[in-house]
């Protein structure tokens, strides 16, 4: 993964509550089995609306998207996550998010940032002509008119995010405490162990 | 031990942390891991990659599901018939390559164990109490109904679940849906979730484990159980959870991945000390009365959006908040409905009875208790009945369900996702509305510009029955 710092450009003001991953990707475009290209299908239904804010020009190749509350809901499909990437997203900005999403973005090197409402409105009122920036280090959103707004990211996902981290590899550093853990639960509940017999 | 009383969640969270990290994050380990074929071939390919194995292949189970056309499988001569759409048949051959190469169990499409993964784990005896379970899909949650932790996660974490048998987790918020009295006649644990969806909202419970308690889910049947915890990620929590009981354990004994013997016995006596002690607390209570929950049905784009079936389509100023009067607004004009509207006078054109929410054996019985006798309106262009597992189609024949419902103008099909998410040839037409018991009411769920309507395995079949959204107590009243 690629380390994470400053993202600074337009920023797509899609602004719609409860945008879920069915709306970020449709299910047809999970019939691959590799991570790219899914771009093309990003947000297939609202692109094929007239007049769209994906087709105006000035947010070609944008690494940023607003959002409203609740953004990526539903499904756990890291393809929506695949496909903002593919996109050229960096950050999406909203009020909330859904729980997976959050977390499948944060593995594929998107920030997800939560800032109150107020302050998404009014981001998403200067991003209709100006590009804002997104900071990492100092966890801050800020806009060409001093608007600054913090947001929090988890101090782990933050050093991941920075230093650009496998987090597998991170958790395998952690392999003598997890053969600890089994070697205690084979004891106590054998039970829990492999599931025997096949299935019928 | 003497410790502070704790909630059948944290007593499941406590006894699996491997590792706490001193940010409170914990290294949790994970007992059961369900695989299909839509969110794994990436995290394979990524174990490739960093050439890693699969660290305890034996507690992972693979079953194709989503893809799977729900048409016949065998041709007469019992060859296996080919997938006719390539990247499906792809992706599918994916999966049983891949389940080959790391040594994992897998279910083939023609097996009569094979289904949908949250109906396949707790038949199995694969999904168990107390266990932590996880799968790349939402709606695991499902298998909080026999008392698991039982949550979906994306690609990357079944790629970190395959590689350490373990997840990096922040603990959950506690929300505790308590449901006090007793369901109404006619009302099912569908209508519950729906209604508890509507209450709590789609966002509600993000952060949080539900668990649900209270007389109606002690007395509830487990596969009511495991539809209502099934949609707990409609209301934005990874999982809920039902104390596991006496119920629950006989439902389990003797199924093939169970333990059996002294096995059996121990993990009975841990099972036992599960429930959420006296005096525990949660970070939020919900409590709804049960007389209150009518049959209910979704009219918008969210599950959230759901009514009593002798309601009307809300008008979008009815809302206090301006988002969801835009969102309200947006949902009506997609789903061709004007406000004010009785729901009774919708007409449906499809009617999908299936998915991981309600394609269990009661469900089945309880649409088909609406049946017999009875035949789809002649509105109804496409009706289709999808048993979750082979197993629930074996039994559903042997109780004579399948002629019930062909009889009344239904295709019996074989088990998979089916019509519910529109990622194999079950669809529904562009403009045209669905009946569906699946859990998802989103833009394009169905198929593009389908407009489904959520409910009930009994409220579908009425739905078929009469052409429209009904009441399906009305039928139930009147005989066939």
């Amino acid at each position: 993964m690629e380390p994470v710092s400053t993202i600074e450009g337009r920023a797509i003001p899609l602004g719609l509550a409860n945008i879920d991953t069915d709306v970020i990707i449709p299910a047809h475009w999970l019939k691959t089995i590799t991570r790219e290209g899914l771009g093309r299908g990003a947000f297939e239904t609202l692109r094929a609306e007239p007049g769209n804010v994906f087709a105006a020009p000035e947010f070609a190749g944008a690494p940023i998207l607003i959002a409203g509350d609740n953004f990526g809901c539903g499904s756990s499909r890291e393809h929506a996550a695949w496909a903002l990437a593919d996109l050229g997203i960096a950050a999406v900005i909203a009020p909330s998010f859904g729980d997976i999403f959050a977390g499948n973005a944060f593995k594929n090197g998107i920030l997800a940032v939560a800032l109150p409402r107020q302050a998404v409105d009014r981001l998403l009122e200067v991003a209709r002509d100006h590009p804002i920036t997104v900071d990492l280090d100092s966890q801050t959103v800020t806009t060409p008119f001093q608007d600054r707004f913090a947001f929090e990211v988890d101090p782990f996902r933050k050093h991941c995010l920075a230093n650009g981290l496998d987090e597998i590899g991170l958790t395998l550093a952690s392999e003598a405490a997890i053969e600890t853990y089994e070697n205690s639960r084979a004891e106590h509940m054998r039970w829990l162990g492999p599931a025997r017999g096949g299935a019928a | 031990m003497a410790s502070r009383p704790r909630t059948l969640y944290e007593k499941i969270w406590d006894s699996h942390v491997v590792e706490r990290r001193a940010d409170g994050t914990c290294l949790v380990y994970i007992d059961r891991h369900l695989v299909h074929e839509v969110t794994s071939p990436q995290a394979f390919e990524g174990l490739r990659i960093a050439r890693r194995r699969v660290r305890r292949p034996e507690l992972t189970l693979a079953v194709p599901d989503h893809n799977l056309p729900t048409t016949a499988r065998l041709a007469p001569d019992g060859t296996e018939l080919p997938i006719a759409d390539p990247e499906s048949a792809a992706q599918l051959a994916a999966l049983a390559r891949n389940t080959a190469e790391f040594g994992i169990a897998y279910i083939p499409a023609t097996a009569a164990a094979q289904g949908i993964v949250h109906v396949v784990g707790p038949e199995q005896g694969f999904s168990l109490p107390g266990t932590t379970i996880v799968c790349g899909d939402s709606h695991t949650a499902a298998h909080g109904g026999i008392g698991a932790l039982a949550f979906g996660i994306g690609t990357s974490e079944v790629e970190h679940v395959l590689a350490t048998q373990t997840l990096l987790l922040a603990p959950s918020k506690t929300m505790e849906v308590r449901v006090e009295g007793a369901l109404g006649p006619g009302i099912t644990p569908k209508d519950l979730i729906l209604h508890i969806v509507g209450r709590i909202g789609t966002a509600g419970g993000t952060g949080h484990v539900i668990e649900y308690r209270g007389r109606v889910f002690e007395e509830m049947s487990v596969e009511g159980r495991l539809t209502v915890c099934n949609m707990s990620i409609e209301a934005g929590a990874r999982a809920g959870l039902v104390a596991p009981d006496d119920r629950v354990f006989a439902w389990l004994k003797g199924r093939p991945m169970a333990p059996s013997g002294a096995d059996w016995d121990a993990a009975l006596e841990w099972w036992r000390t599960l429930a959420t002690d006296p005096g525990a607390t949660f970070d939020r209570t919900v409590t709804i009365d049960a007389a209150g929950v009518e049959p209910t049905v979704t009219w918008g784009t969210s599950p959230e959006d759901v009514a009593p079936i002798g309601g009307t389509v809300p008008s979008p100023e009815s809302f206090g908040d301006p988002a969801k009067q835009a969102a309200a607004r947006k949902s009506l004009a997609y789903m061709g409905l004007e406000p004010g509207t009785a729901l009774t006078d919708v007409a449906v054109e499809n009617v999908f009875i299936g998915s991981c929410t309600n394609s269990r054996i009661e469900d089945l019985r309880a649409a088909a208790a609406v049946l017999e006798g009875r035949t789809k309106a002649p509105g109804v262009k496409w009706a289709i009945a999808v048993p979750g597992s082979g197993l629930v189609k074996r039994q559903a024949e042997a109780e004579g369900l399948d002629r019930i419902f062909t009889a009344a103008g239904f295709e019996w099909r074989e088990p998979g996702c089916s019509a519910c998410l529109a990622m194999n040839p079950d669809k529904v037409p562009p403009g045209e509305r669905c009946a569906s018991t699946s859990n998802r009411n989103f833009v394009g769920r169905q198929g593009p510009g389908a407009r489904t309507h959520l409910m009930s395995p009994a409220m579908a079949a009425a739905a078929a029955v009469t052409g429209r959204l009904t009441d399906v107590r009305e039928l139930l009243r009147e005989p066939a």
